[in-house]
């Protein structure tokens, strides 16, 4: 199929719709105990939901991504959503036969309520005035939506590093809801060293001085301090052998510079991602992502939350990559052996791969063949 | 194409197969591709769960909806809640494990029943060789050289049920073969079996 120019008309097309919820006086009492209200969510769904609303898969996004999981917005869209070789008609999440929800979190900046909202207050954005929001929270507000759109059981969970800790939550808080879930690289609780690369992060932003307390949206804001904090994360997505691969010593230009302009690859590749980074993303939401995701322990006082009668009905696919060591495999056996405890159905497998934490995002085959199988199973046992 | 049909599969996978009760909860230890597991759950409708060390394996079991969990049994039995399976299998590895009086008192605790099969190092072609020759033995069952073999206990259908008395397993159903090493034909031995069977496979169970 082409259009009068020869060119193939983007497909599928998705749109982004909003979902607000918990106005005055029904504002939504969070973990740290503040109320916020209203919230909007922002979120695309893809395929059809069935007569039975028994076909419903839940995407969660990781800490920088957004409701846009695959297919375009509008036919001049130059790239598809963020998981677009994993969802879609024919491909392993599959559209033709689910119908698949992604939706924004709480406190991002992708259309959903976060710190750059207007603070009904004051009509100006929350900046640091926004309270602090939990996993704990983001859950309950996906199932505002979920329950808005209708939908009683979730076929299944799907979701990578903060969208797998997302997805353990669901499991924890939620579990009546689930059918079957799969956490991809993820953690039942950040590991000091995951902490120690967020906080520097933070670090990065609030030593800008643009970044002001957090009130910089009438100007430009800490441009620099979120480039620097989001190279600081790409150096956690990657490995030693992948860097090594795709950079080794090799330099951007003809000759050392014998100055401080960069003169690896390794550097411009990194001044390039914080530079993309800044267009996007708002230094306060990282500040506040990370700082959830810091919180998120599930294991708190010695007793994990997926131990539960509930989850033994509940089928799990863990997926760890070898080369991650943001979230390495010992964390995806850690949630594994707690599973088990339940006498949960519960699959593991640890992908040889060399991107590092990155790998779930990455096209590669065996993750598609197991992704596909462990659904049609699951649809076919409970869905059908 | 995978082998899912009782006749396709090893001898004594055809025996273990005919023991397992429908609907039972099994666990199938070193699972390889799944196909025991696969026929189990087709014909017997068994909730099944098998652990294998090998990626390659286990993605192929989980793309065929198979539950499968990637890494060494001997650590992920240690997980599983007493009485978790009704029965555990345990087929042709034994031979190969380091601690396996500890290895069958956790499974007898997490499984009801555990069934195992093992060749028999007893076997009169084995006898004969070290007789002869003065020699390790190597014979179908057996084919390692002792310098690259994974079979690093020597066990006999006679020695294993002196175990088992000594450490109080009872042994519900047992059965002596007579198959080469992967071979889907072979005969049951019902008499002079430590000498004559190639395999054994007993089915025990905790004495109470």
């Amino acid at each position: 199929m082409s259009n009068a120019d020869g060119i193939a008309p983007k497909s599928p097309l998705v749109e982004k719709k909003f979902f607000t919820f918990a106005h005055s006086p029904n504002e939504m009492v969070l973990d740290c105990g503040a109320r916020l209200g209203p919230i909007t969510l922002a979120f695309e769904t893809l395929g059809e939901l069935n007569a039975a609303r028994s076909n419903a898969i839940l995407i969660l996004h990781a800490f920088s991504g957004d409701s846009h999981v695959a297919g375009y917005l509008h036919q001049d869209d130059e790239r598809p959503g963020w998981w677009d070789n994993m969802v879609g008609p024919g491909k392993p999440i599959d559209t033709n036969r689910y119908f698949v929800i992604c939706s924004n979190i709480l406190g991002g900046c992708a259309g959903s309520t976060g710190p750059s909202s207007i603070y009904p207050k004051t009509g100006k954005p929350y900046g640091l005035s926004f309270p602090m929001v939990t996993l704990k929270d983001m859950v309950q507000a996906q199932k505002q939506l979920i329950e808005h759109l209708g939908i009683k059981k979730l076929m299944a969970l799907i979701g990578g590093s903060v969208g797998g800790m997302q997805v353990l939550r669901w499991c924890a808080d939620f579990p009546e809801m689930v059918i079957s879930a799969i956490p991809l690289a993820t953690t039942t609780r950040h590991s000091a060293q995951a902490i120690a690369f967020n906080e520097v992060a933070r670090q990065a932003i609030m030593a800008d001085p643009a970044w002001n307390n957090g009130d910089y949206y009438d100007g430009s804001g800490p441009s620099h301090g979120l480039a620097v904090a989001r190279m600081i994360g790409h150096v956690t997505y990657l490995s030693d052998e992948s860097m090594r691969e795709k950079f080794g010593r090799r330099l951007h230009r003809s000759a050392l510079s014998f100055d401080f302009t960069g003169d690896f690859q390794v550097e411009s590749y990194l001044h390039h991602q914080g530079k993309k980074f800044v267009t996007r993303f708002d230094a306060n939401s990282l500040l506040y992502i990370t700082k959830a995701a810091d919180y998120f322990d599930l294991e708190r006082g010695g007793s994990s939350l997926l131990i539960n009668e509930t989850l033994a009905a509940v089928s799990f696919l863990v997926i760890s990559f070898t080369s991650d060591w943001l979230y390495p495999t010992y964390q995806s056996r850690g949630i594994v052996s707690a599973l088990k405890k339940n006498g949960s159905d519960v699959s593991f497998c640890e992908i040889e791969a060399q991107f590092g934490h990155d790998a779930f995002l990455i096209p590669n085959k065996r993750l598609d063949g197991l992704i596909s199988g462990f659904l049609d199973r699951v649809y076919k046992e409970h869905c059908v | 194409m995978y082998n899912e049909e009782l006749e396709n599969m090893r001898f004594d996978l055809q025996i273990i197969a005919s023991w397992i009760e429908p609907g039972s909860r099994v666990l199938d230890l070193g699972c390889g591709n799944g196909d025991l597991l696969e026929y189990l759950k087709k014909h017997k409708q068994v909730n099944g769960t098998g652990i294998e060390f090998s990626e390659e394996k286990v993605a192929r079991c989980i793309e065929r909806g198979l539950t499968v969990l990637q890494g060494d049994f001997r650590k992920e039995v240690c997980d599983y809640p007493v009485g978790r399976f009704d029965v555990i299998l345990l087929s042709q590895t034994l031979q190969q494990i380091h601690d396996p009086k500890e290895l069958l008192i956790d499974l007898l605790s997490i499984g009801k029943r555990v069934i195992v099969s093992f060749p028999n190092f007893a076997h009169w072609s084995a006898r004969l060789q070290i007789l002869c020759t003065g020699m390790a033995p190597v014979t179908d069952q057996l084919p390692y050289e002792w310098y690259d073999t994974p079979n690093i206990r020597i066990i006999s259908i006679k020695d294993f049920k002196r175990f088992l008395r000594m450490f109080g397993v009872r042994t519900v159903r047992e059965i002596a073969i007579n198959t080469h090493h992967h071979d889907y034909k072979g005969t049951i031995v019902r008499s002079l079996k430590n000498l004559r069977a190639t395999y054994g496979i007993m089915m025990l169970e905790r004495m109470l």
